[in-house]
């Protein structure tokens, strides 16, 4: 009790103390920001946050050599670059390897496989975590929604090499469920190696390994809804539908417009890994897009130039539609990615 | 009388407390689509790595009988374990694997950490690095110049290769950032009046307050680390320094004749051999996995919301 009584007016008092010396000593409350301290000068506020800065230095080196320095290496996109002539020396072609890159077929080839497979995913896979969400919130028992979910997310943190195993072990030529169909007397289904159904494998392995994860984000959006919302509309009449068309889906806009955008931004990133896995067995035909014609030409083939100038028109293309889809939803008045100021 | 006594006890005896009130009991028809989706999708899941499992651990009787696969190992056996550790390659590749990704995390969560908490605080030059950092969620490097940046370091068929590229994730940083900024300041001015430094008041106040995101922010580096196999099949042509995953792609995915590249002979069926790496690449995962479903779920909603 007497010792409470002591600290009590001791704390205040501490508390201000250094808010004016601060200035002075330059080791005052420093994040207090907030407060109405007087902007300090720019040598005294670099003097006081010395360590915080020394603190960024790994992170920025990193940005630096692993995404700065690289994105201005894209120049040999307008070389003819030769790795023993280096940045450097090599010749300066211009557009030149875009005009090569576009008068290609095999490039043209990737680029509309890429959409192609785009647009599947874009239709058929974007919902699914959606309705899985919205099944699972309708779910009373706890036990159930709990043992679900812990199964559901668990694909997400396989990898890739993992999940095409997976699918090669289940659905390949010798897998299990042809070893099934054989066994009944059926003709075995080149589920994995057939190119024509290829959209439709990457869409399947897509949802295996992501969808519950994806789910998670719908699932906290649904909880931030009202409850009293839905309360009031089953008093008024509404039935199960209703109230998922006039609440639950007006609820989830923000989260669904987040998600669009961010899914058209990638949207020529279909899924590196997955299709250099499986472009042996289906064939460059089916399974070439963007970047593994980048890889290809690239790094393999050693058109080191064609391949950076394909993977910076890709770049360049995704840059513009994310941007061109957030500046859409703030037309129609939602927040989009970046919200009008970053924090 | 009688019948609608009979109609109304069912309801009462269903009445589950924690359906609201308002909230109609779901027809019959709908309940079951709703749990035939349901055990699908999970049974979806599960089966593979049943079979995964079991195939790894049947001995090869069954396996000749059942045909390749089974889904419930009769007498199960470690052979096909003790076969892929016995050639040096599968033992060397986990090594590779457990290295990099020990390695990889520690440094991963010291550039996260620092680079997240000098961010969190109102500093000069906060604002732009900021920005920075959240410019790499938009746009990527791309993988030419990428490569060459490797190579103009020397870093190929070395194992930091496999590293340093993944020592920064911006969502990781995101997460965490957003996670210091909830310290209240007081804690912060408290400790600095106490006469700490700003290295002591990360090591010392914010660093203990933050154990948690710390750990799931660390798993999800390890996790990616564990799993990455692009870096690798870009970066390393050593066969000595594959990683796990590499090794699974090789020999499993492209099923060019495990047995012999991996350096034995083979006696049980080359399937199970195939399985057991599958397994080994599998395992660890499935280790961390409950750590990491306690945690993330709040984590990735805390970086998804305030980021």
């Amino acid at each position: 009790m007497n010792s409470t009584t002591e600290q009590a007016p001791a704390l205040p008092e501490a508390r201000r103390v250094p808010a004016p010396a601060g200035k002075a000593s330059g080791s005052g409350p420093k994040k207090g920001k907030r407060n109405k301290v007087p902007q300090q000068s720019f040598r005294s506020r670099l003097r006081r946050d010395k360590q915080m800065l020394l603190m960024m230095v790994p992170g920025i080196a990193f940005l630096l050599l692993f995404f700065y320095i690289p994105i201005l290496g894209n120049v040999i996109a307008f070389q003819d670059y030769q790795p023993y002539l280096g940045i450097g020396d090599s010749l300066w072609v211009g557009w030149q390897n875009f005009v090569d890159l576009f008068g290609n077929p095999d490039f043209i080839h990737a680029f509309w496989n890429t959409l192609y497979l785009a647009a599947w995913q874009l239709v058929f896979l974007f919902p699914v975590p959606l309705v899985l969400a919205l099944i699972v919130d309708s779910l009373v028992s706890n036990r159930v929604r709990k043992i679900f979910q812990s199964i559901a997310y668990l694909p997400h943190f396989l990898s890739w090499v993992l999940v095409i195993a997976f699918f090669q072990q289940m659905l390949g030529g010798a897998g299990f469920v042809n070893n099934l169909l054989r066994d009944w007397g059926m003709d075995p289904i080149p589920f994995m190696t057939n190119p024509e159904s290829f959209p439709v494998m990457v869409v399947v392995q897509m949802i295996w390994k992501d969808a519950g994860w994806a789910m998670i984000i719908f699932l906290a959006a649904l909880a931030s809804i009202d409850a009293s919302l839905y309360e009031a509309a089953a008093a008024d009449g509404a039935g199960r539908w209703r109230r998922m068309w006039h609440i639950t889906l007006p609820g989830l806009r923000p989260v669904i417009v987040l998600l669009l955008i961010l899914r058209i931004g990638d949207i020529l990133s279909v899924g590196f890994e997955q299709f250099i896995l499986q472009r042996d067995a289906v064939g460059a035909g089916a399974a070439e897009v963007l970047d593994t014609f980048t890889y290809y030409t690239g790094v393999v083939g050693g058109g080191w130039s064609s391949g950076a100038a394909a993977g910076l028109a890709k770049g360049v293309v995704s840059a513009l539609l994310i941007y061109g889809a957030n500046k859409l939803a703030h037309r129609f008045g939602e927040d989009g990615i970046f919200a009008k100021q970053v924090r | 009388m009688a019948t609608t006594l009979f109609t109304k006890k069912p309801r009462e005896l269903s009445y589950n407390p924690k359906r609201p009130v308002w909230k109609e009991k779901p027809s019959a028809l709908y309940q079951t689509v709703k749990a035939v989706v349901l055990i699908v999708f999970s049974l979806s899941i599960l089966t593979p790595i049943l079979l995964v499992v079991s195939t790894s651990l049947a001995d090869t009787e069954q396996l000749v009988k059942a045909g390749g696969f089974v889904l419930w190992p009769e007498r199960p056996t470690l052979e096909a374990y003790a076969t892929i550790f016995k050639g040096p390659m599968v033992l060397q590749s986990l090594g590779v694997s457990m290295l990099v990704t020990a390695v990889g995390t520690i440094l991963a969560l010291f550039v996260t950490i620092t680079m997240a908490y000098a961010t969190s605080r109102s500093v000069l030059f906060g604002r732009p690095v900021i920005l920075a950092v959240l410019f790499t969620l938009l746009f990527a490097p791309g993988l030419i110049p990428s490569f060459l940046m490797i190579r103009q370091l020397g870093l190929l068929d070395s194992l930091w290769s496999l590293i340093l590229p993944g020592i920064f994730g911006a969502f990781n940083f995101v997460v965490m950032r957003s996670f210091f900024m909830n310290i209240p300041g007081e804690l912060i001015e408290s400790a600095r009046i106490d006469g700490a430094n700003d290295w002591q008041i990360l090591w010392r106040i914010v660093m203990p307050l933050s154990k948690a995101v710390i750990a799931v922010v660390g798993l999800f580096y390890a996790v990616g680390f564990w799993n990455s196999f692009f870096n690798a099949l870009l970066y390393i042509n050593d066969h000595s320094k594959w990683p796990i995953q590499l090794l699974l792609r090789n020999f499993v995915v492209q099923g060019s004749g495990a047995a012999d590249q991996l350096g034995i002979t083979t006696t049980p069926p080359p399937q199970s051999i195939q399985m057991a790496v599958v397994v080994v690449a599998l395992v660890p995962i499935l280790m961390v996995y409950p750590f990491l479903q306690k945690h993330f779920a709040k984590g990735v909603i805390t970086g998804a919301v305030k980021g």
